[in-house]
């Protein structure tokens, strides 16, 4: 069974992300449970959603506290949330971030896997500049990263659970999942 | 169709497949997403019912109790405060014997204010003359409402369909709907064997004074006895069609078992994991995760739990003064058995707190030792 914890932000689709995650991954014949930070959620805070993908039926049914990797809607939230707590050394952190960190000390033990997906998003015509709708870069990039999921699973998964913009949502996912950079493990360089 | 729903939309499903008539809600916290889908199927035309708001959750339950007293099948839902404020219909529902269905989920009485789970709320209305059934999974919350209905209307007795706040209402999983055509094989419109009718008044809900209150009492307490042969009868039937069955509890490796545990809800699930692992390790546990809580399975705990040395009763809720209300129910049982097992009570994962596979490992490991039953709970997770 593996195990994804989301950060993104109240307003940003972080449910909806982990969502389309799991109903891709229920197409490509797996078991899946998701669920977000069990609370209230407002628009701008920091959010958590988790994601569990097994090939048989999922029993556990407590939260996510060990995660095998990590996927990060908002850099900024690099700075204030403790995002690899937790997380299984050798773990995917998937982030949304311009360009590749120059500084990469702070992953090291992990495997680091980075995407423009604000910038591929405004190019889609998904949000506006300042408010960029990500998520769909966010899962293209993921299922590229996990190599394990046909990307025709996950179109179909993004036209079921997002009613509007549906041709523009799956050419975002189509070019993270071109555009991601797997930059692979830190771990020797610290 | 297998389906990524949430474990609401389960309930909904089940309700809009049920065909159900009237429906009656307060939309607002701590509502859930239950009737949020519902409203939105009568809005499109997927259900053919009438959804009423209204202004409160004493007045959803006795919009229900109107509707089902013309004769038509009825739902609402409501959770926590909602469930304490509506508490005086509850007994006039079961009173008036009219099968009404509720979805009910598990969240915490404030103050403090919390909406997460806990299971004080509907226990608390453990004695108003409703069927209670808890639930596990998404799949068994859609296949309890169903059964519910049937279980209703052949006993005129309203039933509690039970579910987790949040582990359970609001996790997303693989959810096997059924088509509509299957459904109306299990479920036929419902057909009420009195209700009020325009051309032949008549009042319902009279004073009944003393020559009559106590056998009015008394056919509800026989009523409910007979949920145990109606109960299995349905659920035979449920299982032909569905291949699907739950029983009134379910016993995992009890047989040898030296220590049992025994909860309800989402956290047997998780204490299945949690069983099997401890066999490998070759430590004999067993699980019984109770179902049907009212009327409460007296036979079947009792042969579950009849090789047991140590019963380990989880509670997420509490009675103050006593302790755990479950562990409390099946103490009640087991009296008078042969077998004296000793049952310890555990409460943990009150309000929202999580029950992981380790604190259920600690509560295990501390029955394990025990020799004698505490008469006090033990409180599991507290901070320091």
């Amino acid at each position: 069974m593996l195990e994804i914890r989301f950060h993104g932000r109240g307003g940003q689709g972080t449910v909806v992300a982990a969502t389309i995650l799991a109903k891709a991954y229920f197409r490509a014949g797996y078991f899946v449970q998701t669920f977000p930070l069990f609370g209230v959620e407002r628009r701008g805070a920091p959010v958590e959603a988790y994601l569990r993908i097994a090939q048989e039926k999922i029993l556990v049914r407590s939260g996510v506290y060990k995660p095998d990797h990590v996927a990060v809607q908002d850099p900024k939230l690099l700075e204030s949330v403790d995002i690899t707590k937790g997380l299984k050394e050798g773990g995917w952190l998937l982030v949304n971030l311009p360009k590749p960190p120059e500084d990469q000390k702070p992953y090291a033990g992990y495997r680091l896997a980075s995407i423009d997906a604000s910038g591929i998003a405004v190019n889609h015509g998904l949000g506006t500049r300042t408010q960029p709708i990500i998520n769909t870069a966010l899962v293209g990039a993921f299922a590229k990263m996990m190599g394990d999921l046909p990307f025709a699973d996950l179109e179909d998964a993004i036209l079921e659970e997002i009613p509007v913009k549906g041709e523009q949502n799956v050419a975002a996912a189509r070019e993270a999942f071109d555009a991601v950079d797997l930059i692979g493990s830190f771990s020797l360089i610290s | 169709m297998k389906k990524v729903i949430e474990g609401s939309h389960g309930v909904s499903e089940a309700v809009r497949l049920a065909n159900v008539k009237v429906m009656s809600a307060y939309p607002i916290t701590p509502q859930t997403h239950i009737v949020e889908a519902l409203s939105e199927y009568c809005e499109e035309g997927l259900m053919d019912a009438k959804f009423i708001n209204v202004e409160s959750e004493h007045s959803a339950m006795a919009a229900v109790i109107g509707a089902s007293s013309g004769g038509v099948r009825t739902f609402t839902a409501t959770s926590s405060h909602g469930l304490a404020l509506m508490h005086e219909l509850l007994h006039w529902a079961s009173g008036a014997r009219l099968p009404i269905v509720m979805a009910e989920v598990n969240r915490a009485l404030g103050p403090g204010w919390n909406i997460w789970m806990d299971q004080t709320d509907s226990l608390a209305q453990r004695d108003t003359g409703w069927i209670q059934l808890y639930c596990e999974d998404g799949q068994e919350v859609l296949d309890t409402t169903l059964m519910a209905f049937r279980l209703a209307e052949t006993v005129n007795l309203p039933v509690m369909v039970v579910l987790d706040a949040f582990f359970l209402s609001h996790t997303f999983e693989v959810i096997d709907v059924p088509d509509q055509e299957t459904v109306n094989e299990f479920l036929p419109e419902f057909k009420p064997s009195v209700c009020l009718d325009q051309d032949n008044p008549f009042a319902m809900g009279q004073m009944a004074p003393p020559p009559f209150y106590m056998e009015m009492r008394h056919n509800i307490q026989q009523a409910m006895m007979s949920v145990h042969d109606a109960y299995e009868k349905i659920e035979d039937e449920f299982d032909n069609i569905f291949g699907n069955r739950y029983g009134k509890l379910d016993a995992m490796l009890c047989e040898d078992a030296d220590v049992v545990l025994v909860m309800a809800g989402t956290a047997a699930s998780t204490a299945r994991t949690v069983v099997s692992a401890l066999r490998k390790k070759g430590v004999k546990a067993g699980l019984v995760k109770i179902r049907m809580f009212r009327p409460f399975p007296v036979a079947e705990m009792r042969e579950a739990l009849k090789n047991a040395r140590m019963v380990a009763v989880v509670d997420r809720n509490c009675s103050f003064g006593v302790g755990g209300i479950f562990a409390q129910e099946i103490r009640a049982a087991l009296s008078g058995t042969e077998s004296r097992q000793k049952v310890a009570g555990f409460i943990t994962g009150l309000g929202g707190r999580d029950v992981t596979p380790e604190i259920l490992e600690e509560i295990y490991e501390a029955a394990q030792k025990m020799e004698d039953a505490p008469d006090e709970a033990i409180w599991v997770g507290l901070n320091n």
